[in-house]
């Protein structure tokens, strides 16, 4: 391995490109042409260098690889640190996956401010991987935070007619939740003395104020999980968001709060993640069941889609406090194969919507008789979100089941509900959309995928067979590190069954 | 009698150059006005302005240089000099500077460009400075008195609008009031203590509480009613409801002008009083402090969200940031005094941007200062709407923004000292302080309008913007700097 700072690299090649496009100047079809054409250049150069990260990364090892610090506040010992685990890894592959793709997305469909729009997505691409890869507290969470202008910005001038209200409500949803986290930072910061997460993993906080910690940082988590019953900025952002917005929203931002919790509650804050466990799985139980319900009677495509996320983010939730090996690796892996399922529905949404500019599910039926190609590709996304054995959601459904079955076997029978909604509302999505007859006038003229369309789909349908088929290498990843968190959380576990607990703690003594 | 000794001159060197440079300027302008009104006058201020600034610049550079590292008194010890009243004279230089620059435009463009708008920012500007530097309750009250004179002369600077006029009576009325209050609190302290020497009244205050006898109720009150004063001064609720009716009223400039200097000299008084003189007695005036804070932070966040004026949406504004930098102050220790410093620092950097952005606000040459006036900014003037949006998104504390990290060391210091339910407060009303900024956001790139703002900047307002924007856009790369300088500026107010 050469000392090339591949994940700065990764991270700030984005940049690089948005700072260029800035400089563009001269007739606005030639601006946003070149400003296309640029975005795409370096979404497409930062994915390559990121297999890069795939390729020289070490499965056998746990901790943190491609480690790069640089001191930034030294009054304070806040250093930009950098480094990827099998945690994080496949996230920021699954960043700069779609940022290409999203970018594509939005080829024809965006023609207002191209400029602004595509060196918005740069930077947050820029953001996305950065928060992945953060391992300061303070430099995590000002990525975590910064996220906001760029999403809040492409929510509100690109969006749809609710734009403006879906732009306000994500921000305060969001900005609320985060601040309470903030004070949560500051005070582990203030507690073990350093801002460094490899470091504060090991650190054992005093466990009354575990549990203060825990809830403010599961108000900034949750949010962005987002977890019931603080998810209802979620619809009202997917629908009002551009496509490519959507995408992104739905694909990566969604991960930070799942990632958040494998990275901060439950290595940091083990024992009150363990005492807090049953309430965790009642929000997922509630989440997966009411949001399916909900999702089944919606009207509006995008808006289905959008509960189905909260359902899925449902799994993540039991999957990562089950602690077990199946259920985290489970989580980790229904939070990628949703990254590419949800992003790969909303794009397909987005085909339909370029062409008869409605979302409405009764606007559609039919489609398959003029678009089968189309057809072809939405069932399969659909029957991945379904969870579908030899797709990628059925890998990640059926782990956390066997995590949650390992705990409690009511546990994984309401959480075996969901998948029998799942397939409800989402075949009677693709029925009342593809199937039927085809009446409507405005569609007997529509057109099937066009090239561009299927260049998009193609790696997202590669990626769903290659993670239900053969899983191996994605698990492989995670496997080290998951077992590390296991370990930790498993002696967190018999230190708080030890009778002399109490005062072990206030000796501080480790293990 | 023998007489007092001479006193050593050089550490108020700064001071007395600027008012000698003041007095020249005067000269300068009363004989190269040939007529009243004409281009002649303009041109009379143009050249007073340019000679202002580089006053105040020469005197920034004075400041630095005539000071060590060590705590100097002069004149009987009523004068003070060390890295806290550096830091917050450099800065209060700078922000004069730039408010005489990014006047100018304006002030010719209403008719009103005389030569005294600049020589009356540099008189309020060596108030300031006495202010920052003052170790005696009278040096005090009188830096207080000659910053305010000129101000409300400049309140009422463009004296054929009555909002103008209105906003420098409403001023000087409310401001004489509280000067009242403030030397009323001076003469009991005076009178309980027996000095006006901040030097001696820490001995005073050290024996009182070291012997556990109880501190005599009269020096307490004396205390809050100059906590009342000088409250006023930095616009803290329950002493802020001038703040929005000066800052409508006033011409612009002197807004932006108001909302920087004085209020770092009222801050830096504040501080050098309550921690240097009071700092035994912290657990006395703490809770005035911390009452003064929240309830400056909660109001400053739900009154903003009605206004419909961006004036006087800056004015609810400032009195919020007020409420978080006194935090700092409430915790009382080093960490938060550097807080309230870097705070301060970046408050005056966000602040000078944003005002050059209401300064840019014109419509066929008439300015305008309706929020709604700045629909659809974001298309006509896309460098202006840039800047604006990320003042008002630094200003919500939206990291990598600076707000953000002004936020940082003040949270970061209130969670050290374990006051969480000051952190509490403070994040949560910087949710709803935050709506209002967004919505300025939203206003610009979101709404769409028919009329659209004038194109034409003047260039050094624009310029001034260019290099707010971008400090306050970049300020996350190098934040080591300013930490450093605020960390020795605290330390100072505490060593001796």
């Amino acid at each position: 391995m050469n000392n090339l700072p591949i994940l700065s690299l990764v991270t700030f090649l984005p940049l690089v490109g948005a700072a260029f496009i800035a400089t563009i100047r001269g007739e606005p079809g030639v601006v946003a042409r070149n400003a296309r054409n640029v975005a795409l250049l370096t979404a497409t150069t930062t994915f390559v260098l990121s297999l890069g990260i795939w390729f020289n990364f070490d499965n056998t090892q746990a901790g943190f690889q491609f480690v790069e610090r640089a001191a930034w506040m030294p009054t304070f010992g806040i250093s930009y640190h950098m480094g990827v685990d099998g945690i994080s890894m496949l996230f920021v592959l699954l960043t700069t996956l779609l940022t290409p793709l999203c970018i594509l997305a939005s080829w024809e469909s965006i023609t207002v401010r191209v400029k602004e729009y595509m060196i918005a997505f740069l930077i947050m691409e820029t953001i996305m991987v950065g928060t992945f890869c953060a391992l300061d507290l303070i430099l995590f969470y000002i990525l975590f935070e910064s996220v906001l202008i760029p999403m809040f910005l492409i929510i509100g001038i690109w969006g749809g007619p609710r734009r403006i209200y879906s732009a306000f409500k994500f921000f305060l949803f969001t900005f609320a939740g985060s601040v309470l986290m903030f004070i949560a930072l500051l005070t582990m910061f203030m507690q073990a003395g350093t801002t460094d997460i490899p470091t504060l993993m090991q650190h054992d906080f005093p466990q009354d104020l575990q549990i203060w910690l825990w809830l403010a940082v599961l108000a900034g988590f949750a949010v962005k999980l987002p977890m019931w019953p603080v998810h209802t900025w979620l619809p009202d952002a997917h629908v009002e968001a551009p496509t490519a917005g959507s995408v992104i929203l739905a694909g990566v931002l969604l991960k930070f709060g799942g990632y958040g919790f494998l990275r901060f509650s439950l290595p940091m804050l083990p024992e009150a993640s363990i005492l807090f466990m049953p309430l965790m799985f009642g929000l997922g139980v509630i989440a997966i069941i009411y949001t399916s319900l909900v999702a089944l009677a919606q009207e509006d495509m995008k808006k289905l889609i959008a509960y189905s996320s909260v359902a899925h983010m449902g799994y993540v939730t039991i999957g990562t406090f089950t602690m077990t090996i199946q259920g985290i690796q489970g989580s980790l892996f229904q939070m990628l194969s949703h990254g590419i399922v949800s992003a790969a529905l909303f794009l397909v949404v987005g085909v339909v919507y370029d062409r008869v500019h409605s979302r409405e599910i009764s606007v559609y039926g039919g489609l398959v008789e003029r678009m089968p190609a189309y057809a072809l590709v939405f069932m399969v996304f659909m029957l991945a979100s379904v969870g579908l054995p030899g797709t990628g959601g059925f890998i990640g459904e059926f782990l956390v089941m066997l995590g949650a079955f390992k705990v409690n076997a009511w546990l994984a029978a309401f959480t075996a509900t969901g998948m029998i909604l799942g397939a409800a509302y989402m075949l009677y999505l693709y029925r009342r959309v593809i199937f039927g007859q085809l009446t409507k006038e405005t569609l007997k003229g529509v057109l099937d995928l066009r090239p561009r369309e299927a260049i998009i789909f193609a790696p997202l349908l590669f990626l769903v067979v290659w993670m239900g088929v053969y899983p191996k290498p994605f698990l492989d990843v995670m496997e080290a590190s998951v077992d590390q968190l296991v370990q930790r959380v498993e002696t967190a576990k018999a230190r708080m069954d030890e009778p002399a607990y109490a005062t072990i703690m206030t000796l501080r003594g480790k293990d | 009698m023998p007489a007092a000794p001479f006193p050593n001159l050089v550490p108020a060197l700064p001071e007395l150059f600027l008012l000698v440079a003041a007095m020249t300027l005067l000269m300068v302008g009363v004989f190269r006005k040939d007529d009243e009104a004409g281009p002649a006058r303009v041109r009379a201020s143009r050249l007073v302005a340019k000679l202002s600034i580089l006053a105040l610049l020469v005197a920034a550079v004075l400041v630095v240089t005539v000071s060590g590292d060590e705590r100097v008194t002069t004149f009987s010890g009523m004068f003070v000099i060390d890295r806290f009243a550096v830091y917050f004279k450099v800065l209060i230089l700078i922000a004069s500077a730039l408010s005489i620059l990014i006047a100018q435009d304006y002030l010719e463009v209403h008719r009103v460009a005389r030569f005294e708008f600049p020589v009356l920012v540099v008189l309020a500007t060596v108030g300031m400075m006495l202010m920052v530097s003052a170790n005696d309750l009278m040096a005090l009250y009188l830096g207080l008195e000659m910053q305010s004179l000129a101000l409300y002369v400049m309140a009422s600077f463009q004296r054929d609008d009555q909002h103008s006029v209105e906003a420098g009576l409403k001023y000087f009325v409310l401001s004489a009031l509280a000067s009242g209050m403030l030397l009323y609190g001076s003469s009991l302290i005076y009178g309980f203590t027996g000095t006006t020497n901040f030097d001696v009244m820490v001995g005073v205050f050290a024996s009182a509480t070291g012997d556990g006898a109880a501190l005599s109720l009269g020096a307490l009150v004396g205390i809050v009613f100059l906590l009342a004063g000088l409250a006023f001064k930095v616009s803290a609720v329950p002493f802020h409801m001038w703040t929005p009716d000066v800052y409508e009223g006033a011409p612009t400039p002197v807004t932006a002008f108001f909302s920087i200097a004085p209020k770092l000299a009222a801050v830096a008084l504040l501080l050098r009083a309550m921690m240097e003189p009071f700092g035994d007695l912290v657990a006395q005036w703490q809770q005035v402090i911390v009452f003064i804070s929240i309830a400056s932070m909660i109001l400053g966040g739900f009154a903003a969200i009605g206004q419909t004026n961006i004036k006087r949406l800056m004015a609810y504004s400032s009195i919020g940031h007020i409420g978080y930098a006194l935090i700092g102050l409430a915790i009382g220790n080093e960490a938060g005094i550097r807080g309230v410093l870097i705070y301060m620092a970046i408050y005056v950097v966000m602040n000078i941007g944003a005002f050059t952005c209401i300064l840019s606000m014109r419509r066929r040459g008439q300015m305008v200062v309706g929020i709604d006036d700045l629909a659809g900014v974001s298309k006509s003037n896309p460098m202006l709407a840039l800047a604006l949006a990320i003042f008002m998104f630094s200003m919500a504390g939206i990291p990598p923004l600076a707000g953000f990290f002004g936020k940082l060391y003040i949270f970061l210091a209130a969670v050290e000292a374990g006051y969480f339910t000051l952190a509490i407060i403070g994040v949560l009303s910087s949710v709803v302080a935050a709506f209002y900024y967004i919505r300025i956001v939203k206003v610009m790139y979101f709404d769409e309008t028919q009329e659209i703002l004038d194109r034409r900047m003047d260039r050094p307002t624009s310029a001034v913007m260019a290099a707010a924007g971008i400090l306050i856009a970049l300020f996350f790369l190098t934040p080591g700097p300013l930490l450093a300088q605020a960390q020795a500026a605290a330390q100072s107010l505490f060593g001796g």
